[in-house]
């Protein structure tokens, strides 16, 4: 009797996340799969025109260049923003006077709206003003039109992406704390040095922080938009056009909603089949305290 | 890492140093846009000004900075810095503060509540089916925008919600995943005592949700409003999308309209712009430092 009643109390409290899951989150990915195999302009009713959509992606020049570019920044990203925030968290961990200041200044670009935050950036870019050429000038190096060239536009936006580590950088460091101190006092009897007790100790005591990590900036990397629009709208010559700046122009620029909803859906499928590669491999890797 | 440094000062000048790098090079980007709001226009593109702008006295000599005149003719700049972006023609940022104030407002009243009701059935009621809701919660983290974002946009269309401000904040109203998930973790932690005692005075679950649990959850409340605020006064996809008049726009689709129309010249006015965008956030970033950098570290706790 109880039970039921605490049944019924339990969906009455979650109904409304229940309820806009399902009309803004799976009602809309239904419809976009049903568009998926339909040729839509938004003027005329969707056509049903089968797998035609998936068929086209695999002859589309520019949607297996999207690919590889989405797949270049978040290589880029999450290959050096993974060391470099355990690195930074580790530096700030070690509690001197100042290092929460610095972790503040680390912080804030989180905080700073990514609109804003793209435009500083492209004014750090600019290539006869901008200050990444006037300090390059300093030490005599030549500079670029960093944002303006197919070679080192999409560099560009990947470093740009590393100044906005802060999240990370937090949550490691909040593992590192949680590790017992104990496990270090064991680890210096053992006489190793700080190198070894960090790859030894830290790094496996911190791996769900990792593996957590890992995730969230995978499906985040996948995902990258405003950088990318706002910086360089996805030139020069393509070269910085990702997945989701391409979903939107299709969707928007072109009207072909039919074509945006299968690459959408492709986009869905890859990124949940990246974080369960992921959750998987990482299984032997990941340290779980019990 | 933790008491070795002490007694070595060359691994501790290390250590310093490399702080300072850290520091510096997370705040460069910053502070040369504040740097560039602080300059006249002829002095935007100058190579020879560094980070404090060069200011002249009317017979045209140069003020040095450690005069008090040289502050108040920065202060000068800024003022009419700030005027060319208040007033500009084309572009009518005090509308587009309303505009971010107003559905920051709305999402974040609606985020708080409905989030804390959702918790409240998943962290203090016990009931079969609460962990495979847990998991839909997070589950609905992963579902990327660009999935969802055209067919919103037609559901919205139909609901005749494109040209209102409704898209940007009615969802709020059903919960979101992140805040969700932090007030379930907070809630799990009150003591279980509480609700029996207020069951045995003769609360319902309503009334222990107000009298008990609100009241003890005060942090995590304001932590979720201010994530909130943020991610909605930082918000480009969702206006870009979903926002149809230039009326309407947000502060930062205005501020990316700006520049785009600029196209970054006056890169003075256009780093004043971004500065008056981000002062908000600044300013609820001072006001909340610890419990938002707490919030984040929560998020790599899930168990």
């Amino acid at each position: 009797m109880t039970a039921r009643r605490d049944l019924w109390a339990g969906l009455a409290w979650t109904s409304p996340f229940l309820l806009g899951t399902v009309v803004f989150l799976l009602i809309p990915a239904a419809m976009s799969l049903y568009f998926s195999f339909t040729e839509y302009s938004l003027i005329e009713p969707p056509l049903f025109v089968g797998l035609d959509n998936y068929r086209h992606m695999a002859r589309d020049g520019l949607f297996w260049k999207v690919v590889a570019n989405t797949a270049a920044f978040a290589l880029g990203s999450v290959l050096v923003g993974t060391p470099l925030a355990i690195g930074i968290a580790a530096l700030l961990e070690a509690r001197v006077r100042g290092s929460s200041f610095v972790r503040a200044v680390v912080f804030f670009p989180t905080l700073v709206p990514i609109v804003a935050a793209s435009i500083g950036w492209m004014w750090l870019y600019a290539g006869e003003h901008g200050l990444v050429n006037r300090l390059l000038a300093l030490v005599g190096v030549r500079g670029r039109d960093w944002l303006n060239d197919p070679a080192t536009a999409m560099p560009a936006l990947i470093a740009m992406s590393l100044w906005i580590i802060g999240s990370p950088v937090v949550i490691y460091g909040a593992a590192m704390r949680d590790v017992p101190r104990s496990l270090y006092e064991a680890a210096d009897l053992d006489g190793m040095g700080p190198a070894t007790r960090f790859c030894n100790v830290t790094l496996p005591m911190i791996s769900p922080a990792v593996l957590f990590n890992v995730v969230v900036s995978i499906i985040w990397s996948l995902q990258v938009f405003a950088v990318p629009a706002i910086m360089t709208k996805g030139g020069p010559n393509e070269a910085t056009n990702v997945y989701a700046l391409y979903v939107y122009r299709t969707a928007f620029d072109y009207a072909q909603m039919g074509y945006a909803s299968a690459l959408a859906w492709v986009q869905l499928l890859i990124t949940l089949a990246l974080a369960l590669i992921v959750v998987l491999g990482a299984r032997r890797f990941v340290h779980y305290r019990s | 890492m933790r008491t070795r440094n002490r007694s070595n000062p060359l691994a501790r000048l290390t250590l310093y140093a490399a702080l300072a790098l850290l520091a510096v090079a997370f705040a460069t980007p910053l502070l040369w846009m504040l740097a560039t709001a602080l300059r006249p226009a002829d002095q935007t593109l100058d190579p020879t000004v560094g980070l404090l702008p060069r200011i002249t006295t009317d017979a045209g000599d140069t003020v040095s900075p450690l005069a008090p005149t040289y502050w108040s003719g920065v202060a000068g700049v800024v003022a009419d810095n700030t005027r060319a972006v208040l007033d500009s023609p084309t572009h009518d940022f005090p509308l587009y503060m309303q505009n971010s104030l107003k559905v920051a407002l709305l999402s974040v009243l609606g985020m708080v509540l409905s989030s804390a009701v959702v918790a409240y059935g998943l962290a203090r009621i016990r009931w079969r089916g609460r962990t495979a809701v847990f998991i839909v919660v997070l589950a609905t983290m992963m579902m990327p925008f660009t999935v969802i974002m055209a067919p919103q946009y037609l559901l919205f269309r139909q609901l005749g919600w494109i040209g209102s401000f409704k898209p940007l904040w009615v969802p709020a109203w059903f919960g979101g995943a992140f805040s969700i998930f932090l007030l379930r973790q907070f809630f799990m932690g009150i003591p279980r005592d509480l609700d029996e005692a207020a069951r045995l005075d003769g609360c319902g679950h309503w009334r222990t949700f107000w009298l008990v649990i609100m009241p003890l959850s005060k942090p995590a409340l304001a932590v979720v409003a201010l994530f909130q605020f943020m991610a909605v006064w930082n918000d480009f996809a969702g206006p870009l999308v979903f926002l149809n008049h230039e009326r309407m726009y947000t502060v930062a689709l205005g501020l990316q309209m700006y520049q785009n129309q600029h196209g970054g010249v006056p890169w003075n006015l256009v780093m004043t712009a971004s500065l008056i965008a981000t002062l908000p956030v600044f300013v609820v970033f001072l006001l909340a430092q610890r419990s938002i950098v707490e919030g984040v570290a929560t998020q790599g706790l899930k168990d």
